[in-house]
Formats: structure tokens, sequence, C-alpha cells
């Protein structure tokens, strides 16, 4: 019997696989008939927002995938709102579910198995509309990705289709969100697009393959195919990690530049707390899933206040700011397939006392923006009410 | 790109004068040579002239009394003016008798051709966009089946259902009995039927990898990073697939299907000869069991050079249709 458990501990029978690509089978089909469904009356998404203020309001966001291994919650109760015009950081160590929480927004996420489970992603339109992502099949998805909602990816070399011209891509974009635009207008636009990302000879990049240009030349591509239709959100997945340092301060300026020129918000993934301090204007610390810290970007630099982001300040690289890998922190994330019920940064934390081995400790504030997941703050916060 | 072309023109023709050779030496030492059979026949026929007188008269009228190498040059001095000789055991010009024959193994190549590749990309794409779909199981399963299974089991399938059981095609011959009497038009129609069933076999054996092929290429791409950017450019699905998809899958097809065109004048051996289907794959096969070495030299050089060939196409395709490699 002991050798079994400790068998099943790390060795997963065929059968159980099998029993497991069943069950999920069973599950991710309800979600893909919702997503493929055609014909969708506008009204069964449309939802108002929280507040008018913002642009984007994920609320307790829930993305699985359904591996033959078991189910990942990679993204498990995200909440943050991305007010008008501000630049939102998303920071965490690799793996912590930020590139899923950007491709949740998207719908982009790797289907069938990963799917949004619950949740709410509000997106506003105009007139005080709003839609809410999560409910929205591909078909409707389709109209607002690249328009309402644009995304710049991590990796430049290959985001671009090597077969078709710069030109044509750009036309592409510019062209589907704007049928009524002529050829001729949709092209000079796509110049004047190019142009405004800094690229000096744009009508020669005009004609050139994605492989003719350099990875910081095809990452303002990318930036000008996402900026052409002028979405009111941006998401920036790592948009620098590719690139050396001169070149990333260069695409940070254009982004900043931009974004201010056609009013858009920024969600900016990065692991480089340099460029957080730099860009945003408020900050979001995942870890394994979960938010473990958000505040203003004073509030986390001055005060940073989960132990995990006091971690990653610690090791905050002095000289250099291009790096993979930040933080030293001992320790590991736990199996995200079997997520424990308590903090999940315990085995790790320096910190830890008694209340810590109890359930996974709620969101306290420490003033209307600073909010934190730790039981170190719960007496301050009672003491304070 | 020119230069690149010349030298591997260059290459091909030092490739084919050693490939030339080989066959050759290959060829003259076959344990049971055209002219013993010969020999031994006319002297079993007409006891007065001993075998071995005989086969002295036959080696000098073939010129096979002089030693391989010797015998090489003879033939391939002669190949290269465009002479490959009178076949010996169709007693035709070499010329002649290719010309004659290889229409057949061309119109059969081609309509497999065409079945193959217009299964093969659809399927392939269809089941690669339902990984693990029921339609993605089906056509793994159809087309290892058509890989790994040989060609003969199949005739022998398609010989006992169509022809045997349900009399709808007969059993091989390019032509029915009645063929003579029919008007020209009904003469084609004939020739026709009776490449349904030799086509049919080369769609099941070809499809397979073709299919395989395209469904692992389109998963790739599915999965790369630019389909990803063409989704959140907001692109539909259709145009996602159609256009940014496929078009990156054509590049590594066209190269492959290109360089199988020159296949098409080789023939199908097995398929004709067990059809009966008179094109060159059938008619080199009874040549070569014949030790008929003019006709073999010939055919197989000319499989060489379409070898050579397909895959000089193939590449030089590739530079058409891949921007990357065009360039540089
Ligand atoms: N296609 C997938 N199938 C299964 N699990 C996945 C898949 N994609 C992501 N995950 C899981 O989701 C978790 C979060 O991944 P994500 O890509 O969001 O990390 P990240 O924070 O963006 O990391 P990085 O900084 O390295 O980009 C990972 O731990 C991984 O296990
Ligand atoms: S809740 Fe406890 S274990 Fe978790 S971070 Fe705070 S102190 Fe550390
Ligand atoms: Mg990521």
């Amino acid at each position: 019997m002991a050798r079994k458990s400790q068998k099943s501990a790390n060795y997963l029978s065929a059968r159980t696989i099998r029993r497991t690509a069943k069950e999920n089978r069973r599950i991710t089909r309800q979600f893909e008939q919702k997503l493929n469904r055609k014909h969708v009356a506008p009204s069964e998404y449309a939802t108002t927002m929280k507040d008018p203020a913002n642009v984007l309001e994920v609320e307790d966001l829930k993305t699985y995938f359904f591996t033959d291994a078991g189910t990942v919650k990679a993204v498990d109760g995200v909440s943050f709102t991305v007010p008008r015009g501000k630049t939102i950081g998303l920071v965490g160590e690799s793996g912590c579910g930020k590139s899923v929480t950007s491709l949740s927004i998207m719908q982009l996420l790797q289907r069938p198995q990963g799917q949004i489970v619950s949740g709410a992603i509000r997106l506003t339109q105009d007139q005080g509309q709003a839609v809410d992502i999560t409910q929205m099949p591909i078909s409707a998805m389709e109209k607002i990705r690249g328009k309402d909602i644009s995304m710049i990816f991590q990796e430049p070399m290959t985001s671009l289709n090597p077969v078709f011209k710069i030109g044509s891509q750009l036309d592409e974009v510019i062209g589907l969100h704007n049928p009524d635009m002529s050829r001729e207008a949709v092209k000079e636009r796509t110049i004047e697009m190019l142009e405004l990302v800094s690229i000096a000879n744009s009508r020669a990049v005009y004609d050139m393959y994605p492989h003719q240009l350099s990875g910081g030349m095809r990452q303002r591509v990318m930036i000008a195919i996402a900026l052409a239709c002028s979405p009111k959100v941006i998401i920036a997945d790592e948009p620098t990690t590719a690139l050396d340092v001169t070149i990333q301060a260069q695409i940070l300026d254009i982004l900043r530049r931009l974004k201010d020129q056609i009013n858009s918000s920024i969600v900016l993934i990065t692991h480089d707390l340099g460029v957080i301090a730099e860009m945003a204007d408020e900050v979001v610390v995942m870890y394994a899933g979960r938010i473990v810290e958000k505040g203003t970007v004073e509030e986390i630099f001055k005060h940073p206040s989960h132990p995990y982001t006091l971690g990653l300040m610690a090791s905050k690289p002095v000289v250099s700011r291009h790096v993979e890998r930040l933080y030293s922190i001992p320790g590991n994330v736990p199996n995200p397939i079997e997520m424990p019920d308590y903090c999940y940064f315990r085995d790790r934390c320096d910190r830890a006392f008694a209340p810590c081995f109890g359930e996974y400790p709620p969101m306290i504030s420490l003033s209307p923006t600073h909010k934190v997941a730790c039981y170190c703050y719960q007496q301050s916060a009672d003491t304070k009410e | 790109m020119r230069k690149y072309i010349v030298k591997r023109l260059l290459w091909s023709i030092l490739i084919l004068f050693f490939v030339s050779f080989l066959i050759y030496l290959l060829m003259r030492s076959l344990p049971s040579s055209y002219v013993e059979t010969v020999a031994r026949e006319r002297a079993a026929a007409n006891p007065q002239v001993s075998y071995k007188q005989w086969l002295e008269r036959l080696n000098e009228l073939y010129g096979l009394n002089v030693n391989p190498l010797q015998g090489f040059f003879i033939w391939l001095s002669q190949a290269l003016r465009g002479h490959f000789g009178d076949s010996w055991y169709y007693g035709v010009p070499v010329t002649q008798k290719f010309g004659s024959v290889i229409w057949y193994s061309f119109a059969l190549g081609a309509a497999a051709l065409i079945f193959q590749v217009a299964l093969a990309i659809p399927l392939g794409i269809q089941s690669a966009r339902k990984q693990y779909s029921t339609l993605d199981y089906a056509t793994t399963v159809f087309a290892l089946i058509g890989i790994s299974l040989p060609g003969f089991f199949f005739i022998t399938i398609l010989k006992m259902v169509f022809a045997v059981n349900l009399g709808w095609f007969d059993l091989n011959g390019i032509v029915g009995r009645m063929h003579d009497t029919y008007s020209p038009f009904r003469q084609f129609l004939d020739i026709c039927q009776h490449m349904v069933l030799p086509t049919l076999n080369l769609v099941i054996i070809g499809t397979g990898s073709l299919l395989r092929y395209t469904r692992t290429n389109m998963l790739e791409v599915l999965n790369s990073d630019y389909i990803r950017t063409a989704r959140a450019e907001g692109l539909s699905e259709r145009r996602v697939i159609n256009h940014h998809a496929f078009r990156n899958t054509l590049i590594p097809l066209v190269t492959i299907i290109g360089g199988t065109l020159p296949g098409l004048f080789s023939g199908a051996l097995i398929t004709e000869t067990l059809f009966k289907i008179p094109g060159i794959g059938y008619t080199s096969y009874e040549a070569m069991l014949a030790g008929d070495i003019p006709f073999t030299m010939f055919y197989l050089t000319f499989m060489a050079i379409l070898t050579l060939l397909g895959t000089l196409i193939s590449d030089v395709l590739y530079a058409v249709v891949d921007p990357r490699v065009r360039v540089s």
C-alpha cells in the first residue's frame, strides 16, 4: 500500500492518463462549442464597466490548461484594472502566468486544452458600453482583435510571416479594420505607421521581407501593426526581452510616445523591474498564477510589502538591465498541477509564521490602491479599521 | 543562382558518369546473359553448331568480345552522340521502343499524381486543423496502411474486388478484347478504363506520405508565432488558414512535388508489370529479365538523370517559393 501511493505520487499510469484525457475532452468540448458558436446575439456578451474610467477590467480570471498529466491552473483568480491612458506593469517570475493572462485577454490561448474557466474580462466600447471577452465566441472576438485591443509579442524574429512583405502585412491589418479605405490610402497609412515607429526608409522597408530586417526593426514593425488601428489597449508581452540593451530603450521610447499619441493604455509584461519603474503607472505582481501584490509604482517601489516582491527587489540587478532570470529567491514554485491550499510562497518565505499554515491569505488593503496577499499585514489592516 | 545551377549541373554529369559505369559493370556481370541464353537455344535447335561456337559468334555480333571497361567506353561514346543502339530483346532501336511506351507511363503517373495531390493536401490540412479528431485518426490510419503495405497487396485486392467479383474492369492489359473494333473515341475510353485500377493503386500507396507530410507541416506552421500574430491582428480563421498558414505550408510541398515531376517519366515498375500496362516500367522489366544491355543501360541512365533532375528542380523551386532563400 505504501509502495503504491509512493509510486503514484510521481508516476502516472497509462490508465490514469487515458482517464484524464477522456475527462479533459469532455470538459474542453463544452468550452469549444461555446467558443465556436456562430451568430451570437451581441447582447449575450454585453456588459458595463464597473468604473467608466477603466478601459479594461479583469475580474477573478481563471484560466486552466487541461493536460493529460492533470489540470494546470495557470491563472487562478486574477483581478486588475487598466485605467484609460495608463500603463500597467505585470511582473513575476517565469511561468507565473503573465503570458497566459494576456493570451486570455486576446482569446489566443492554445486550444483546446487552454480555456478560460471563469471570471470576466470587460473591455470598454463606444457610448459607455462594454463587452465581456470571456463570453464572446471566436467570431465576435475576431472583430475586436487588432482594432480595440492588440498585442506585441516577445519574439520579433518569428512573429512576422516570413513569406509576405512587411508592407502587405501592415496593409492587411489596416485594410481589414478600415474596409472603406482605398488601397492607396491604406498604403499611405502603412508608410505613415512605419515612419511613426521611427523606421527611416519606410518606402524601402515596405517592399522588404521580414528576414531582411534586424530584430529591433521587426519589433518596430510589430508595434506598427499593433498600433495601426489605434487600439484602446495594447498588450506588450516582454516586448524587449529578445533585443539588446540599446535597442530596448528605443523600443520602449517609441511605445511610450505612441501610446500618448493615440491615447491608449498598455499592459506591459516584463521580468525587468527597471522597465516597470520607467514605464508603468501601476504594478501587478504575480506569483504562481495569482496576484500577490498590486499598487501604484511609488507604492511598490517605495514600500514593497509582500515577501516575494521584496525578494524581487533585492535581486534587481544594478549594472545591466538585460537579464533573463531576475531573482535567486531560494526554492521553487509549487507543482502547478496540485497547488496546495496555503500561501503558495510559504515554502520559500523567510517570514512565514503560524497563520501561514492556514488557508491561502486574503487580499489585504494597505491603502486604497495598495493591496497585498500576505498574513504579515493582517494585524495592521485590522487595527487601522 | 545561375552559378549555383551550373555547379549543380556539372556535379550531376560527374555523378551520371559513375552511375552509368556501375550499371554497365553490373549488367556485364549478370550470371545469365542474353547471348548465353540465345546461344543455348540455338545450340539446342541446331546441334551442328555447338553452344561454344554460337557464343563466340554472338559475342562478336553484340560487341561483347571486349572487356567491360572497353565496352563501357564504346557505349558511352555512342550514347553521347545519341546512339543508344538497338534493343536486343525487342529488336528495334532503343529510343523508338522508349518513345512508343513512355506515354502510357506518363499518363498513369500524371493521373496518379493529380489525385494524390488533390487528396493529400486538403486532407492533410484538415487533419492538422482538427488534430486528434475522428478525421485525423481516420486519415492517419488510411495513410499508414497505404505507406506500409506493399503495392502488390493492394493490386491483388483491387483485382479481386473490382475485376473478379464486380467485373467492372479487366484483370490486366491496356486494351480490351474488342478494342480494334471500336471507334477512335471508344478506343480512348477503353484505355482510360484500363488505367483506372493501376491509377487507384498508385493513389493508395502514394497519397499517405504526402498527406502525413502536409499534416506535419501544417501543424508546425499553425503553432508558429506568426500565425498567432495573424490571429491577434483580427484576421478571420479562414484567412489565417487559407492565406497565412497555407502559403507557408506550400514551401516544402511545392519543393517535394516539384521534385517528383521527373519521376512521371520513370514508370511504375510493379504496378505496370502486374497490370500488364505496356509502359516504360513493364517494358524495361522485361528487358532486364532478358539481359538486354542497350535497353537497360538506356533506361537506368535515364532514371538517374530523372533523379538528379528531381533534386535540382526541388532546390530551384525552394528558392522560388521561399523569399528567405531567394535573396541570399
Ligand atoms: N500550452 C500549455 N499547456 C499546458 N500548460 C501551459 C501551456 N501554456 C502555459 N502553460 C502553463 O502556464 C503556466 C504559466 O505560463 P506563462 O507562459 O503564462 O508564464 P509567464 O509568466 O509568461 O512566463 P515567462 O516569463 O517565462 O514568459 C506555466 O507554468 C505552464 O505550466
Ligand atoms: S502569507 Fe506567510 S508565507 Fe505567505 S508570503 Fe506572507 S508571510 Fe510568507
Ligand atoms: Mg511569457
